[in-house]
């Protein structure tokens, strides 16, 4: 069966921003297990240019989808799925924009600002507080940890399309046509 | 810790009471003892949790104003508790041996205007540098005198942040201080 494919733009942007999601979780994780060093401070920056960086594909992805419809569910698959998948994207891209966004906070609440790839300063959202910092390190993890199942799941149900139903939806979002 | 200086007219002060505004005293809750310092070319803001001063500002007399500031370097905020564990070690402030940072001014000098300045020694760590301090002096609007300042120091000067740490592409060698002392109202 062959299926309309997502473009190659769309293709591009959800490959890259995986490969960095990925990325970026697993150094959250080995980062803050480390002891205090220069090398720490060098990966908290790599940590926080990685997550701008998704945050900016991802405005990008959704701008592109406004413009460049994604090809429709299969006709054949039941309700309920087309319905859960669609919830599942969205609530993939709303992540992906507040994730980043939460650590950017939690950033300015430590005091510490944030500049992208070293180069362009962004403004401290809030201002420096132990408190809200604690808090919001704790909604930036709970965030991630979601991000992580609903992401398990995404990739799960990509599988079973591919090799349990081979119907092609997998496909659409593979590189080639 | 606080130190409040009950309001003693000085002579020089009953003299003046009709030509300047003197202020003594700090209003500790309503000052501050922060300081800017960049890591890898971002600013990292953190301040002194635990300090005292002993102020005393003359506009017409700034021969006898004063300003003494005795900081406990072991109350830094920072980032995180790590990082304060951190920065109390021997590499950075010492604060086992060296528990207090000093400063007492040793001339106030005019600049016009709202602005002074004021020189004096600080020591941290067991150094001893001079130091000067701009200051602009204004009112806030409860009447209190607000002098606010902020001078540049280098840490390497006081063997701050050494071994791995030495390195001023990981922490630059200029840390700023910026200084908000609350002065209230005299009389």
């Amino acid at each position: 069966m062959t299926q309309l494919h997502y473009t190659g733009t769309a293709k591009t942007l959800h490959w890259t921003a995986a490969v960095l999601i990925v990325c970026g979780f697993s150094l959250g994780l080995f980062m803050t297990r480390l002891e205090i060093s220069p090398d720490k401070l060098r990966l908290y920056a790599l940590h926080k240019w990685i997550g701008i960086t998704v945050f900016l594909i991802t405005v990008a992805r959704v701008a592109w989808r406004a413009t460049h419809p994604a090809p429709p569910p299969l006709p054949s698959m039941p309700d309920w799925q087309k319905r859960a998948s669609r919830a599942a994207h969205w609530f993939l891209l709303a992540l992906m924009v507040i994730i980043p966004i939460s650590g950017w906070i939690y950033s300015s609440a430590t005091g510490v600002s944030v500049v992208y790839l070293g180069v362009i300063p962004l403004p401290d959202l809030v201002g420096k507080d132990r408190e809200s910092a604690k808090a919001l390190l704790i909604l930036h993890k709970t965030l991630n940890y979601t991000l992580a199942a609903v992401v398990t799941v995404h990739v799960a149900a990509a599988l079973k399309h591919h090799f349990v139903d081979h119907d092609g939806v997998m496909a659409r979002m593979l590189p080639g046509r | 810790m606080r130190l409040f200086r009950p309001f003693i007219p000085s002579l020089a002060m009953l003299l003046m009471a009709s030509s300047g505004a003197s202020a003594q005293g700090v209003l500790i809750d309503k000052s501050e003892v922060r300081f800017i310092s960049k890591q890898l070319g971002v600013n990292v803001e953190g301040r002194f949790r635990k300090w005292k001063a002993n102020v005393d500002f003359r506009p017409r007399d700034l021969r006898h104003s004063k300003a003494d500031f005795e900081i406990d370097v072991g109350s830094i905020d920072l980032a995180s508790e790590e990082s304060e564990t951190e920065v109390r070690r021997p590499r950075w402030f010492d604060a086992m041996k060296f528990p207090i940072a000093t400063f007492r001014s040793t001339a106030v000098k005019d600049l016009g205007g709202d602005r002074y300045q004021v020189d004096g020694r600080l020591t941290l760590k067991g150094t001893v540098r001079d130091v000067a301090i701009p200051i602009e002096m204004k009112k806030d609007a409860a009447g209190n005198s607000v002098a606010a300042g902020e001078f540049t120091i280098k840490r390497l000067d006081f063997n701050i942040g050494d071994g791995q740490w030495s390195d001023p592409t990981v922490v630059a060698d200029e840390v700023v201080v910026r200084m908000r002392m609350v002065l209230p109202r005299a009389g």
